[in-house]
């Protein structure tokens, strides 16, 4: 069992078993992974396959129960505590009391960044996200796509390398979601993080990626990871060509070979 | 502008014309009238009732407001100043007839104001606070005209005025027993109660052994009726204000207490779980997110308590108390027949504790500015 140090996270015989009251379940089982610094994960798979929960146990929400696992070079709870990644949720989880700055604050306050040193950070990842002017807004105010947007910039504000997002743009149209995935992209080039990325959309997988975890559920585990051959400059447009169908159908066929499409 | 149709326009013609010619006839006491004078008001009657409880509803036209406000201007004051004249006599029909189309009226205008749409806002806001005060002020004409009218009791129901009368020569009194038992009593074991609800809420939420132990006796303490312990607190401390603080103190304590515990329960996972993705501290956590999140509940609970406070307060008297104070003045008061100075007090409870669960609600929309309950209310 080694692990290799220059990954940001890497992943040796993973197991995680929830104990529910039908029995235990298997969520993941024998997960082995390395991601590379700057590099674009996608964990792809139906719902069960485990793909949350491990993004989960990288932030240490969750604790294995069998093999070992490091991020940044450490145990996921040191590496929580170094406050090492962003972690963008599936809704957007802003605080409705606080304001578009002040939810992009609330990392900040806690760590403890002085008020000068706030106001710059805010104003830059408000402009990372393209929502410069929205600042004093609340939330509520705010459509689902520029709340996804806000959650994103909060994550970036404290500049911790890593970013984990949890199906941010599952709960969002396929028009703004298309235009979140570009601007994702560009934000991805702009600040060189490393992005761990769950979705359950084969397109949205192919698009962002440079590589491609394929996963399956029962007992949750890994199937496939595919390198992507996209170059890193990606159009929209994109999508429409061989190579990226060429990839979307390894996905596609990855998936199938874990049972993913049986009913 | 809306124009009248010709039924609206003729009745309202026909009330305008009743009230000119037959001012004289129905003027005090009511007595010098024909007799058939009882049927006058019948049309008038008909039309409200129907206008009111009719189940289209048309647009109401604005001249139909005024004249209805000008038919109360002019026979409410008729009606009151005309109950002076009946001595120990039963007032005639004629009279009745009149009353029951002042309350006709009153309500057929509540009808048209809560129901029109205002282009100017200055306007719509004065209908939104008139509807209810015409209202309460219907409540008390009828109060005020049934009480002296049908020669009730004194001692049953005293008239409004007389009230009045009582409130405005027994200041002084009043404003000593508004101290003892609103500012001393009151206040103090409301901000005592409340303040030790909070506290032990958030103790239990930091002790797995509160959390167990204390909440079920809490809830359990909760249901009883506490003020059967006010004898005790008098005996244990004393019979000045003191004592009724410890009653309102225990009346306080434990809504406040179940409600902020279940309001710091309210976050979601995934809110909490972002505080743990900045490795957040306790503490941290608590101010920033499940303190904000919990303050709906609690201000159900100071609302709730705001009323309880009060009750506490007065009924805490009955059972030992120096010479003045809400409800030592009720209980003594009743006793000697001195029935107007009871409701007087109840009257002064009543305002006073209105404006404090008023302001607790003011405040609370402001601190809880971004609830759904209070944004809606807004936009609404």
């Amino acid at each position: 069992m080694t692990i290799t140090p220059a990954s940001v996270v890497s992943a040796r015989d993973l197991g995680l078993t929830f104990e529910t009251n039908d029995g235990p379940v298997n969520a993941l089982t024998g997960v082995n992974l390395d991601v590379n610094k700057g590099d674009f994960v996608s964990f792809i798979g139906p719902s069960g396959c485990g793909k949350t929960t491990f993004l989960r146990v990288i932030a240490d929400l969750e604790k294995p129960t069998s093999g070992a696992i490091t991020v940044n070079g450490t145990t996921p709870e040191d590496a929580r505590k170094n406050r090492s990644y962003g972690y963008v949720f599936q809704a957007a989880a802003l605080y409705p009391w606080r304001t578009i700055e002040k939810n992009i604050a609330l990392p900040l306050e806690i760590m403890g960044y002085s008020a000068a040193d706030q106001k710059a950070r805010i104003d830059r990842t408000l402009d990372l996200v393209n929502l410069t002017g929205f600042g004093k807004k609340f939330p509520w105010q705010l459509s689902g796509g520029m709340q996804q947007r806000a959650s994103i910039a909060r994550a970036l504000a404290f500049d911790a390398d890593l970013l984990l997002m949890d199906e941010p743009f599952g709960a969002l149209d396929e028009i703004v979601r298309d235009h979140l995935n570009e601007q994702l992209l560009k934000l991805w080039d702009r600040t060189n993080k490393t992005i761990c990325f769950v979705t359950h959309s084969i397109p949205e997988a192919v698009y962002l990626s440079t590589k491609i975890v394929v996963m399956s559920p029962r007992p949750g585990r890994v199937t496939d990871i595919i390198e992507s051959t996209l170059p890193k400059e990606r159009p929209l447009d994109i999508r429409e060509s061989p190579e990226f169908l060429e990839i979307a159908s390894r996905v596609r066929e990855g998936l199938r070979a874990g049972h993913s499409y049986d009913e | 502008m809306r124009r009248l149709t010709s039924l609206q326009t003729f009745l309202v013609l026909i009330t305008g014309l009743q009230f000119f010619t037959f001012y004289p006839l129905l003027a005090t006491p009511y007595l010098s009238g024909p007799r058939w004078g009882a049927f006058l008001m019948l049309p008038l009657i008909i039309y409200c009732l129907a206008f009111s409880l009719r189940r289209k509803r048309k647009k109401p036209i604005p001249a139909l407001e005024w004249a209805a406000l000008a038919y109360l201007i002019a026979f409410v004051p008729i009606t009151l100043s005309s109950l002076n004249g009946f001595g120990s006599e039963a007032p005639p029909t004629n009279y009745w007839t009149t009353v029951i189309a002042c309350i006709a009226t009153a309500w057929l205008l509540n009808e048209l104001l809560s129901s029109s749409n205002y282009r100017n806002a200055w306007v719509a806001r004065l209908a939104f606070y008139a509807a209810p005060l015409i209202f309460g002020l219907s409540v008390l004409y009828l109060w005020e005209v049934l009480t002296r009218g049908l020669h009730i009791p004194f001692v049953l129901l005293p008239p409004p005025s007389m009230i009045w009368t009582r409130l405005i020569h027994s200041l002084p009194t009043l404003w000593a027993d508004f101290q003892q038992t609103f500012l001393k009593a009151v206040i103090t074991g409301y901000a005592l109660g409340c303040g030790l609800g909070f506290l032990v809420a958030i103790a239990i939420d930091r002790s797995p052994f509160l959390q167990k132990g204390l909440l079920p006796l809490g809830n359990f303490v909760s249901a009883l009726p506490v003020i059967g312990v006010a004898p005790i607190m008098v005996m244990w401390f004393g019979f000045d204000w003191q004592s009724k603080v410890a009653v309102v103190v225990i009346m306080t304590f434990f809504p406040m207490l179940v409600n902020t515990v279940s309001g710091l329960a309210a976050t979601s996972s995934m809110e909490k779980d972002l505080m743990r993705t900045y490795a957040a501290t306790w503490f941290q956590t608590l101010v920033k997110l499940r303190l904000p999140a919990a303050w709906p509940f609690i201000f159900n609970a100071l609302k709730i308590n705001s009323t309880l406070a009060l009750i506490g307060a007065i009924v805490a008297e009955f059972f030992g108390t120096p010479i003045v104070g809400m409800g030592f003045r009720i209980s003594t008061e009743v006793g000697r027949m001195n029935v107007d100075m009871v409701w007087a007090e109840i009257a002064v409870a009543a305002v006073a504790g209105s404006a404090f669960y008023g302001i607790v609600a003011l405040i609370e929309r402001a601190v809880t500015f971004w609830h759904p309950s209070v944004r809606n209310a807004r936009t609404v």
